[in-house]
């Protein structure tokens, strides 16, 4: 069906117009899922009778005449990191294998209100920890385009149903580049909300001062309704902020006038692909040809990025990662001879070896003697690097660099050097550091078929100037209505 | 010797009493009967759930800072004290480490000198107030049978007050009323109930001595910390017996400890000793770091002399007001302080409304607290309000009723008699009906004793006799033919009736 290949914009219009039902939508991607997600591992569980019910049930009510939420009918896949009362929740983990939690997560209650059909849970690397999403406890997810490379992380089972078909649309959660870099690797948009712009009640906590929720869809038209339904104050999040949520779409096909782009020219150095380079270039010219400035900015302190970032995400899962003790809730071993045995035994036993390392190196950071040198420190030069974005922004609209420095990688390739992963993440984990909004969309591919992305960066609470910038380029381009070849018929 | 110095300080935790959890909007409530009831995803610490400052713990918390005249900070922050342990869902407790909202202050305690009988008022400094959440509770099986152990967070995530203490406090007494005074200003603020039993009032004891060792230098004892302390006699008792052991045990040792790092004790009230627990773990590291779910909060100027200016007048002044300004006896000031607000707030009414202050102190001392207790009521609930006993009170200043008749009337109105309408009329009807009016009508008492006199010749006639005792069953009859009568009065015209 080619439903599967439609954006969500235009699938809405769709289904308001009844060409298409939300079940028929919904079965379709139920059989896209069932044909293709063993060799792609988009999926850790597929809610399928859930969500023909709900399709059913939306559609009587469009039929009925009722009034419907903005997304109505259209389905929607949920990184396993926010927590769902009638789907599993396990964040990949055996820690929280068989977990059903009593709550929704807000940003799931807002999808919920919008009438979307919630599709299943999606892989990611295990607690969002990783950048293939092969920490996942369960196993890895592949990029349509290649399945011999990963679909990166740790948003990867989101990114790569949102480009293979199974859902126009789906979450992920960005902590260091999360949403953006599996958006890249995957051909699709991917945005992360300005910190405190999306509600993080119910998304279970990776790194809390980093951590943001944020959209996955074929275009940015789509990526823009699905923030509008997202995004929002939330009582129950001390960090979310009371800011209007703006109409993303009205004004989003709307050319910026005297667009001013930033680009860094430490992104362009040593290290960095070559045809990831030859894209990012060409979707520079793309903007140029739109009259767009290019000017050289100056990010003074980003070079310490990665360290500080892998002080302070760390630092922060150490204490969130503490409440898996195996008393509550989680996984528990039967072997152990008092308390503290029954706390090392099950955490020992369910952690992976990623998420062990990262707590270990948080709890090392933060011990009596060391938490000055490091964690206070980190705080400092995160400080530092958000003040390069402030300054950077009073001369330029937006900045433009890759995602990542290559293109999806061969699966097994950064699981064997954790500090290769962690240097990959060296264009969007300042993104995070200082709180600020960015946006992965494709702008083109290796030689070998595998998607590049652009990436852009924008003022904090200005989600509104940096997708139209996003627009901007994706008109111009048809990138993103490459199609992988999952069924021999590719459409590149 | 020279007698050692005593140096306590004590960690006082009180629960704050407000409607819902610091974090979440569950009840704060005791209920240990259904374990769990009170619980959400926030204070179970599920994945994913995030706290939320509660705006009201937070202003009881600064206007107990403010009683205590600690300086309120102007930037506060919350930070997560990390370790293990089964009641802590979360494995970090939320607290204050660096910034606590509230630093320094002090707390004035009357003591009483054993010896000399002398009052000193000793000022109690204050390290620091911090606001943090509660942890849930272990429940073991005691049987002996080995059962699981089980949780109960319906207490996760009460707010929690912690007041430190510098060591300033010498002696265990000196402890209980320090104690005391706290809880007084605690309950007066309406911050907290204080309630021991249901451990919403909770504190450990540092205690250690000086002592002059063989070589006559001055030696301190190795610092202990007694935890486990629920109880205001149970603090003094601690204590008394700990500064009695270490003393033993600087004598056993003469000066001279192995190890002088702090240990950590618990109190088994039972047994009434001190006992060793597991070192204070001086190797756990609780990690701390900011909480990155709370911001920080500062408060304007504006707020804090605003909420300055809320503040209810300290039990210590208004105890010394009584005195001062009422005449009342410590005692009798002592006590209704100790009663608490309402009690302090009824008795001031009714002094106000009838105009006697050392009568209405006596009247709720004695008769009103009599009668809670015998009813195990609250003041609030009581069924003869300040207006309706200075009303009594009043007319017993007037002398329309004897003090025995307002008791006769009181023990009316607490029975709810008087029938409908104000508490006027109704002590009216309860007079009329019982015929409890004084007599004040000379004429109608004369004639009364006459008539008595008249039929008990016998009596008047053994008084005149000198037998003086006769005269009392005379008193009686004219006092029960009168109703409401002056026994002095009686007595007086008795005699002269009887003499002439």
């Amino acid at each position: 069906m080619t439903a599967c290949r439609e954006t969500a914009a235009v699938l809405l219009e769709q289904l308001a117009a009844g060409a298409v039902t939300s079940l028929e939508l919904t079965e379709a991607c139920l059989g896209r899922i069932a044909a293709h997600d063993e060799s792609i591992g988009a999926f850790l569980h597929v809610a399928g009778d859930s969500a023909l019910e709900a399709a059913e049930s939306i559609d009587r009510r469009r039929a009925a005449g009722e009034p419907l939420g903005p997304l109505a009918g259209l389905p929607v896949a949920l990184k396993d990191v926010l927590v769902t009362s009638d789907q599993p929740t396990t964040c990949a983990s055996r820690m929280l294998e068989g977990w059903n939690p009593p709550y929704d997560a807000h940003t799931v209650e807002q999808l919920r209100a919008a009438d979307a059909v919630l599709i299943g849970k999606t892989n990611m690397d295990e607690f969002a920890m990783g950048s293939t999403t092969e920490n996942s406890a369960v196993g890895p997810t592949r990029t349509p385009w290649r399945l011999d490379c990963v679909a990166g992380g740790s948003s990867g089972g989101s990114a790569a149903a949102v480009a293979a078909g199974f859902a126009p649309l789906a979450l992920g959660s960005d902590t260091g580049g999360s949403i953006r870099q599996p958006a890249s690797f995957c051909g699709v948009v991917g945005l992360k909300p300005t910190y405190g712009r999306v509600s993080r009640y119910g998304l279970v906590a990776y790194a809390s001062s980093l951590d943001q929720v944020g959209p996955f869809a074929r275009d940015v038209a789509s990526a823009a309704l699905l923030l509008e339904v997202l995004a929002g104050h939330d009582p129950r999040d001390g960090t979310c902020v009371d800011e209007p949520v703006p109409d993303y779409r009205q004004q989003l096909d709307q050319p910026l006038q005297d667009l001013r782009i930033g680009i860094c020219p430490e992104h362009f150095a040593e290290g960095l692909d070559g045809e990831v380079r030859e894209s990012i270039e060409g979707a520079l010219d793309v903007y140029r040809g739109l009259g767009a400035e290019i000017r050289e900015i100056e990010l003074q302190h980003a070079r310490f990025a990665v360290a500080c970032y892998y002080l302070v995400a760390p630092s922060e899962a150490s204490s969130n990662l503490a409440r898996y003790d195996g008393i509550h809730y989680g996984h528990r071993v039967d072997d152990y001879a008092g308390l503290v045995e029954m706390y090392s035994n099950s955490r020992g036993a369910a952690f992976g070896s990623e998420v062990k390392r990262r707590i270990m190196l948080g709890t090392y950071a933060l011990s009596a003697g060391y938490y000055d040198a490091y964690y206070l420190k980190a705080q400092k030069v995160r400080r530092l690097i958000a003040d390069d974005f402030s300054r950077a922004f009073e001369s330029v609209d937006v900045i433009a660099s890759p995602v990542a420095p290559t293109p999806a990688v061969p699966l097994g390739q950064l699981t064997n050097d954790p500090l290769e992963m962690y240097l990959a993440d060296i264009y969007t984990i300042s993104a995070n550091l200082a709180g600020i909004p960015g946006i992965s969309i494709p702008a083109g591919f290796s030689s070998d078929g595998r998607p590049i992305g652009l990436q852009l960066l924008g003022n904090a609470f200005d989600e509104e100037q940096l997708l139209r910038a996003a627009a901007m380029h994706e008109r111009e381009t048809r990138w993103h209505q490459a199609i992988p070849d999952l069924d021999g018929d590719a459409q590149r | 010797m020279t007698s050692p110095l005593t140096i306590i300080g004590l960690e006082v935790h009180v629960q704050l009493q407000t409607r819902t959890k610091i974090f979440c909007g569950c009840a704060n409530r005791f209920n240990p009967e259904e374990p769990n009831v009170q619980t959400c995803p926030v204070c179970l610490g599920l994945p994913g759930a995030l706290p939320v400052m509660n705006r009201l713990a937070l202003e009881l918390s600064l206007q107990a800072g403010l009683a205590l005249e600690g300086s309120i900070a102007a930037l506060t922050k919350w930070d997560r004290k990390q370790y293990y342990y089964p009641d802590l869902p979360k494995a970090y407790q939320i607290s204050q480490y660096d910034l606590p909202f509230c630093q320094g202050g002090h707390l004035d305690v009357e003591v009483q000198h054993e010896e000399q009988g002398e009052r000193e008022t000793r000022r109690i400094r204050l390290i620091r107030v911090h606001l943090e959440e509660d942890a849930g509770k272990n429940l073991h099986d005691e049987s002996g049978g080995g059962g699981e152990s089980r949780v109960d967070l319906n207490r996760a995530g009460t707010p929690l007050l912690e007041i430190v203490s510098e060591p300033d406090i010498r002696s265990a007494p000196e402890a209980h009323r320090f104690l005391e005074e706290l809880r007084l200003l605690m309950v007066y603020l309406e911050v907290s109930d204080c309630n021991m039993q249901e451990g919403s009032l909770r504190c450990d004891a540092n205690v250690n001595l000086e002592l002059t060792n063989p070589a006559g230098e001055a030696v301190r004892t190795p610092i202990v910390e007694v935890k486990n302390l629920n109880s205001f006699r149970g603090v003094e008792a601690a204590l008394t017996f700990e500064i009695a052991r270490q003393e033993r045990e600087f004598d056993e040792c003469d000066g001279v400890y192995p190890d002088d790092s702090k240990q950590t004790r618990g109190w088994d009230a039972q047994r009434g000793v001190t006992f060793a627990q597991r070192g204070k773990e001086d190797a756990s590291d609780y990690r701390y770091f900011p909480d990155p779910d709370l911001l920080p909060v500062t408060f304007s100027d504006e707020y804090v002399a605003e909420l300055r200016d809320r503040l209810c007048e300290p039990p210590a002044q208004r105890r010394s007001r009584f005195v001062e300004q009422m005449g009342l006896s410590d005692y009798d000031a002592a006590v209704l302080i100790d009663q608490g607000p309402h009690t302090a707030d009824y008795f001031e009414r009714v002094a106000l409304e009838c105009q006697d202050a050392k009568r209405a102190a006596n009247w709720v001392t004695q008769d009103v607290l009599r009668e809670l207790k015998e009813r195990d009521q609250a003041i609030d609930d009581f069924a003869v309000d300040p207006q309706g006993l200075a009303t009594l009170i009043s007319l017993i200043i007037a002398e329309e009723l004897t003090t025995r008749s307002g008791r006769e009337v009181f023990a009316a109105l607490v029975e709810g008699e008087g029938g409908e309408g104000t508490v006027s009329e109704r002590i009216d009807r309860i007079v009329a009906e019982r015929g409890l009016a004084a007599v004040a009508d000379t004429d109608q008492l004369d004639q009364l004793i006459e008539t008595v006199i008249a039929g008990n010749q016998q009596a008047a006639d053994d008084f005149r006799d000198g037998k003086e005792a006769a005269i009392g069953k005379l008193i009686g009859d004219v006092m029960r033919e009168a109703g409401g009568a002056d026994p002095k009065t009686v007595r007086e015209a008795l005699i002269a009736k009887i003499r002439s």
